[in-house]
């Protein structure tokens, strides 16, 4: 799967175009996001990567619906589901449980079912009957993978979902998503601010500009996968990425 | 759709064994199973230190008698004791705590309406909160005995005088433990409720309540402590003829000077609160554990 940019707007998963986003009122204005534009493929791993302040989780709140853009049209085909950094679980529900919530259009006993398979296939069968309390932090995100997918999300959109995790159970996890993004089709907007992470993932890392992001680069990977993060490819694709943020940080800090 | 590991190529069953094995190593080793002797064990650790105050207690109570203070008037322990079991035989006292807390479970039944549906209004609305946001914590601190003639005058010396003064002492610790609660829920929990498509009742039912049990048990602990602090002054300043409850027994006590029987029913009082209390703080470290916060 390389990187397919030139897609019409109507067969696009996720739409932006001159979209902003303006917090604050009078003389406390943040413009979090400038005229940005953006067509996203079905099934295409997009990765967008900047450094802070560039709007990257105030984008894919937009994209979910969770706030407005200011001005700017945002189409988005199909169902989204949301994944922060932190799992986000239901503490009182078992891990079974937390997903079967976004089963709610099932009956009972399919709910049981298919919440049964979505944790075969984030590798947690075993531990159905666990609280978010007895699992790790990366059991817990995958469980949180789980029911992002429960919701038959056709866009999936990640906020530096492996960000609190160690390098070992990060590199399991992007093997883990790699599978089951290509198996379902998924659509998938990847935030992070490790540009190896990004290059590891996506079939595309788009460069955001900061305060206020803008984009800055589009770049296609062409690494061929199965990737590893250690591999040159992924290292020489990662440096040059990581020039140009540099050189963003750069024209910041001279102003 | 039959999805599962088998289906995967080698590579992922790699990942499969990788993930499982970082799983492992992740968790802490399971907890020993606990034999008959482990609950034993478990019981005395929780038992004896009860068992040492209450004998240290009634030590220095009997210090106190034996000293000969107030000597023609002050009740030894043994007296007292066996005062209490003698009451206990009779249907007197069975029947007065049967109306104590009929009156106790009806009051606190009632605060619990008011004050849930004061509190979820107050949490949701927010000019509702900016007006009486702060008027349901200062109620908290309003002695509820200064209620009792407003009460009376109201209701007379009824049943209806003492569940008003008690439903006004302990319906604003139940509101605010609501209120708390959901100002304590997580953000995150809420956006992630937005995203699986929780709105109205189903989001109140599903994430809302149970994200603010543990405050709202809280706020009921406290409830129950105030209900029974108005319980008992409404008994005693509210004597309704034919009608025994504890209060009337320790009323008739004062009127007969019978310090004995006094202090066997305070005894009960004092039981009938920390038993309720016990209840609450059950119900509170389960749901802590369940969460894994104890």
């Amino acid at each position: 799967m390389s990187a397919t940019t030139s897609v019409t707007e109507a067969t696009a998963a996720v739409t932006l175009s001159g979209v902003s986003k303006v917090y604050g009122k009078g003389g406390a204005v943040v413009r979090a996001l400038d005229e940005l534009s953006l067509t996203v493929a079905p099934g295409e791993f997009t990765c967008l990567i900047g450094a802070s302040g560039c709007g990257k989780s105030t984008l894919l709140s937009l994209v979910a619906g969770l706030e407005r853009p200011t001005t700017g049209a945002l189409q988005v085909g199909g169902r989204v589901a949301l994944m922060f950094q932190e799992a986000g679980l239901f503490p009182w529900l078992t891990a079974a449980g937390n997903v079967e919530l976004s089963l709610r259009r099932l009956s009972r006993a399919e709910r049981g079912r298919r919440a049964a398979e979505l944790l075969d296939v984030v590798q947690l069968g075993g531990f159905a009957d666990k609280r978010p309390h007895e699992l790790s932090g990366g059991m817990r995100q995958r469980v949180s993978l789980a029911r992002a997918l429960a919701q038959d999300a056709d866009v999936l959109l990640m906020d530096e979902p492996f960000g609190a995790l160690d390098a070992m159970t990060r590199d399991v996890m992007h093997d883990e998503l790699d599978w089951i993004a290509a198996e379902r089709g998924l659509t998938v907007l990847f935030v992070t601010h490790n540009v190896r992470e990004a290059v590891r993932l996506g079939d595309r890392v788009v460069v955001l500009s900061s305060r206020p992001g803008r984009v800055l680069a589009d770049i296609p990977v062409g690494v061929e996968r199965p990737r590893r993060i250690d591999s040159a490819p992924v290292a020489q694709a990662a440096a040059e990425i990581t020039d140009l943020l540099r050189e963003e940080m750069r024209r910041h800090g001279g102003r | 759709m039959a999805e599962g590991s088998s289906q995967r190529g080698a590579g992922v069953a790699t990942t499969a064994t990788a993930l499982a094995g970082l799983d492992v190593l992740d968790l802490p080793p399971e907890a020993r199973a606990s034999g008959q002797r482990q609950v034993l064990a478990v019981a005395w650790r929780v038992v004896w230190p009860k068992a040492l105050a209450v004998i240290i207690a009634l030590a220095a109570w009997e210090l106190i008698s034996v000293s000969g203070w107030k000597k023609l008037i002050f009740p030894a322990p043994g007296d007292t004791l066996s005062n209490l079991w003698g009451q206990l035989q009779t249907g007197l006292l069975w029947h007065a705590i049967g109306t104590t807390l009929y009156r106790a479970v009806l009051g606190f039944a009632l605060a619990l309406l008011v004050g849930v549906v004061i509190g979820a209004l107050v949490s949701r609305v927010r000019p509702l909160r900016a007006a009486i946001g702060s008027l349901i914590t200062g109620l908290q601190t309003m002695p509820s005995i200064a209620w009792f003639p407003f009460a009376i005058i109201l209701f007379g010396l009824t049943t209806q005088s003492i569940l008003f003064v008690v439903v006004l002492a302990a319906w604003s610790s139940i509101a605010n433990g609501l209120i708390a609660g959901s100002d304590l829920i997580s953000p995150l929990l809420l956006k992630n409720a937005h995203m699986m498509g929780l709105r109205g009742i189903s989001l109140y039912c599903r994430v809302i309540l149970p994200a603010l049990l543990p405050a709202f048990v809280a706020g009921l602990k406290q409830a129950w402590a105030f209900a029974w602090h108005s319980l008992m002054a409404g008994e005693l300043l509210v004597l309704i003829a034919n009608q025994p409850s504890v209060g009337v027994l320790l009323s008739t006590d004062q009127d007969q000077s019978d310090l004995v029987s006094a202090t066997a029913i305070i005894i009960v009082i004092l039981a009938i609160g920390i038993i309720v209390d016990m209840v609450f703080g059950v119900a509170e470290r389960g749901i802590r554990r369940r969460r894994g916060l104890a």
